[in-house]
């Protein structure tokens, strides 16, 4: 029998590691908050000759606009603090002038008090889930002994799965300039459904196996019955990847945010599933916390 | 139990024909029936938010004030000439417009947005000769014998002749059918002006901004609707002077200034105009409007009693082909994901795999139908959601596949081990989706709460409505085609259920 629990203190410390990592990288690169949380103005332009993003940012600049650009497929996105009505006219003019014709192609533009809201509401949608689901957790598992340690364990793998996606995220967005906007929260929500969809399966066969009485020993309750669905986790894992996959490559920017943060969240997702909320729910029912870096021995069966 | 399978699998058959036939047509419009209703980001339009100042209005009648700048607004949007436009009221103290499907030019977008006022405007009768539309509009008020108007009419009118001349034209025409023996020269042109006083030497216009209190609806002896109004001291003189001139003619009464200004519309898509039957100082009403009418017109007059500026706090403005791009490329996306998925499963899990898939192109087209059927508007987001759910939708299968196979490996037939791998996966595929459905209301909620989250709401509802369809699919579905297999000659060769060591005979 191949022996997960037995190399809990390598899984975990790989966690430990991911999780620094990305909290190194939060706090150095921290998050660009696009114009949903951010508040400002973007304007997506067609421009009839080809226009390099560089070429619009120096005009701009030269105009006295406080503005950066960037080109998006065939677009050039045009971020600017708010623009009322009459000064997009102009800035457009100005733009005309320069480059000839344009055409808009959309227009975006957040006041700070939207942006505000928007974060708040997003903050507390996050926490709101957090307890939702621990609350149904413990429900679902309320014939266990305790079963606040398989809710708790589940939201500690979720933690862990925003924490790492908000850091490749940063990272992400240091190098490829991305921004946190909706899409990036609708992301993150989803990861929090996703994640703990498969903690929950792993503690489900967990809870079965600990009822049929499969072993007296826990730890190896908890091994065999992660090696049970292990293929299952991995398959759905996959199949999920690869409509992400599809998402991001034929749909392109304008979803890119939520695939690609829910890509992260999948991988994150299955690993904390495996590694990260079972083991620790072991260490738990155990007592022992030192058992979180020794390796459990098994008994042989 | 074979029998009753086949039942429900023929069950299954018409729900799918019924399903696809709901479907039909997906985009567009075809033979009068009507495809998906995309979101604003995927057909374009526009989405305003706009912040009200309220301190301006007596503590109190906040709420019917901005009701009434929410009636304003949708009588300024008529003329763009939207087709579903979608003005609310968003908190105590926000607008949100939605104008669908449309380009709006930035100085229509500002229009939309101005602050109320309510004008009273008279009819006159312009001669219209061989001169220039100008030189005839500056003749006007000479004609009634108000030359203080010349300030008024000609001065904005001067901008914009042609086009003002057009937008009055229909208007002469209805009052030429309404007021008889005002028609009979040809050689005139009606158009109304902006109804003024003089006061002091000084010419005011008769506005919204001289209610002395909100105006209000009540009815008559003979139960017949009553809009009751009151005009401050210096508004009742200006309506005195005004109604003593126009007793027998008609009184209209338009939102805005200038020539940008546009009549309040009744029931019946004409004008308001009433007609003067006395003269009104302090008080008056107005008579003969229906209950909608009185009550639309009151709650405008209302807004612009006192000034209630408007703030644009939001934009969304996406281009219908924007929008169009975004379709066509997420369902290639979808469709390369559907496929890919289908593969997978049936090289891993071979005639599970195929049923499975089966199942999944079932559940893709009961989706669309109910998103159809609900309706769901399909944003960007939304339609992320429903490529995610594919992907997700076969994990219930998954699930069961792998319970299936060690319930084989435990000596089972196939028949028992399908039963029991269907049976055992319950629990886990009952809570892993509870759990995301928790997430789903969350994400509705969220959607519903922000200025802009009508794509993450989309999200979520799509992801609800597949996670919760998929539960159904991926088990009744799978499980009924599964049992077809039960007893026939391919039921023996276990390995095309990935079922590779065990009994070999079953």
């Amino acid at each position: 029998m191949f022996d997960i629990v037995g190399k809990r203190p390598y899984f975990l410390a790989v966690s430990a590691v991911l999780i620094v990592a990305s909290a190194i990288a939060l706090g150095v690169l921290g998050l660009h908050p696009g114009i949903d949380f951010g508040s400002g103005s973007l304007l997506t332009l067609k421009f009839e000759q080809p226009v390099a993003p560089a070429e619009v940012e120096g005009v701009l600049s030269d105009l006295g606009y406080v503005a950066t650009a960037e080109k998006s497929e065939e677009n050039i996105l045009i971020r600017t603090s708010q623009l009322a009505a009459a000064e997009k006219t102009a800035l457009k003019r100005d733009l005309q002038e320069a480059f000839g014709a344009l055409e808009e192609e959309g227009f975006e533009n957040v006041d700070p008090v939207i942006a505000r809201e928007t974060a708040r509401i997003a903050g507390i949608a996050v926490g709101i889930s957090a307890v939702g689901i621990l609350a149904y957790l413990t429900w679902a598992f309320r014939r266990m002994p305790r079963p606040l340690h398989y809710g708790t364990c589940a939201l500690i793998a979720l933690v862990h799965d925003i924490i790492i996606v908000l850091g490749v995220f940063s990272i992400l967005g240091g190098i490829l300039d991305w921004e946190t906007n909706l899409m990036f929260i609708t992301g993150v929500l989803a990861v929090i459904g996703y994640s703990v969809n498969n903690t929950v399966v792993v503690f489900d066969r967990i809870r079965e196996n600990l009822q049929r009485g499969i072993s007296p020993h826990f730890e190896a309750v908890i091994n065999s019955s992660l090696l049970d669905t292990l293929s299952r986790s991995l398959n759905t894992s996959l199949t999920t990847l690869v409509v992400l996959v599809a998402l991001v490559l034929f749909v392109g920017a304008s979803i890119q945010n939520f695939a690609v943060v829910l890509l992260i969240g999948v991988i994150a997702g299955t690993y904390s599933s495996l590694f990260v909320a079972p083991q620790l729910l072991a260490v738990w029912e155990s007592g022992r916390w030192s058992g979180l870096l020794r390796r459990p021995v098994l008994p042989a069966r | 139990m074979p029998r009753r399978n086949t039942w429900i699998l023929l069950t299954i058959v018409v729900v799918f024909a019924l399903a696809l036939w709901v479907l039909f047509p997906i985009d567009g419009e075809r033979f009068g029936r009507k495809g998906i209703q995309f979101g604003l980001d995927l057909e374009g339009g526009v989405r305003l938010v706009y912040q009200a100042d309220l301190s301006g209005v007596e503590p109190g009648s906040e709420e019917q004030v901005i009701d009434g700048v929410v009636s304003v607004i949708a009588n300024r949007i008529n003329p763009l000439g939207v087709t579903e436009p979608h003005i609310e009221k968003r908190g105590a103290d926000q607008i949100v417009v939605e104008l669908p499907r449309l380009s709006v030019t930035d100085v229509q977008k500002e229009r939309i947005g101005r602050t109320a006022l309510l004008e009273f405007r008279e009819w006159v009768e312009v001669p219209v000769g061989g001169e220039e539309a100008e030189v005839t509009l500056e003749e006007a008020p000479e004609e009634t014998g108000e030359p203080a108007e010349e300030e008024q009419g000609p001065g904005v009118e001067d901008q914009e002749p042609s086009e003002n001349e057009g937008e009055q034209e229909p208007v002469q025409n209805q009052q030429k059918e309404a007021a008889d023996g005002d028609g009979d020269e040809p050689e005139t042109i009606g158009m109304w002006v902006p109804a003024t006083g003089t006061i002091d030497g000084e010419e005011k216009v008769l506005n919204s901004s001289y209610f002395k209190r909100n105006t209000y609806v009540t009815r008559g002896d003979l139960g017949e609707m009553l809009l009751v109004f009151e005009w401050t001291e210096e508004g009742a003189e200006l309506s005195e002077q005004i109604t003593s001139r126009l007793v027998g003619e008609p009184l209209a009464i338009f939102e805005g200034e200038g020539p940008e200004a546009e009549p309040l519309l009744g029931d019946d898509g004409r004008p308001i105009a009433p007609i003067v039957r006395s003269v009104i100082r302090e008080r008056g009403q107005i008579e003969g409007l229906s209950l909608n009418e009185a009550t639309e017109l009151s709650k405008q007059l209302n807004a612009g009693r006192l000034p209630v500026p408007l703030t644009n706090i939001g934009e969304v403005t996406v281009t219908p082909k924007l929008g169009e791009d975004f379709v066509q490329l997420s369902v290639r996306a979808g469709i390369i994901g559907i496929v890919l998925v289908m593969l997978f499963m049936i090289a891993y899990y071979r005639i599970p795999g195929l049923m499975a898939s089966l199942a999944l192109a079932f559940y893709g087209v009961l989706v669309l139908a109910l998103f159809k059927l609900i309706p769901v508007t399909l944003t960007l987001a939304g339609i992320g959601g429903f490529v995610l759910s594919i992907g997700m939708a076969v994990d219930a299968n998954v699930l069961i596949f792998e319970r299936m196979k060690e319930e084989f490996l435990m000596g089972r037939t196939l028949g028992a081990a399908i039963e029991a791998g269907f049976s055992r996966a319950w629990t886990a595929i009952r809570d892993s989706n509870i759990t995301t459905i928790i997430v789903c209301i969350i994400l509705i909620w969220v959607g519903s709460a922000i200025a802009f989250g009508g794509s993450v709401q989309g999200f979520g509802l799509t992801l609800l409505i597949g996670v919760t369809v998929s539960m159904f699919t991926a088990i009744f579905v799978t499980r009924t085609l599964l049992r077809l297999f039960v007893g026939t000659a391919l039921a023996k060769r276990g390995r095309l259920f990935t079922m590779y060591s065990g009994k070999k005979d079953v």
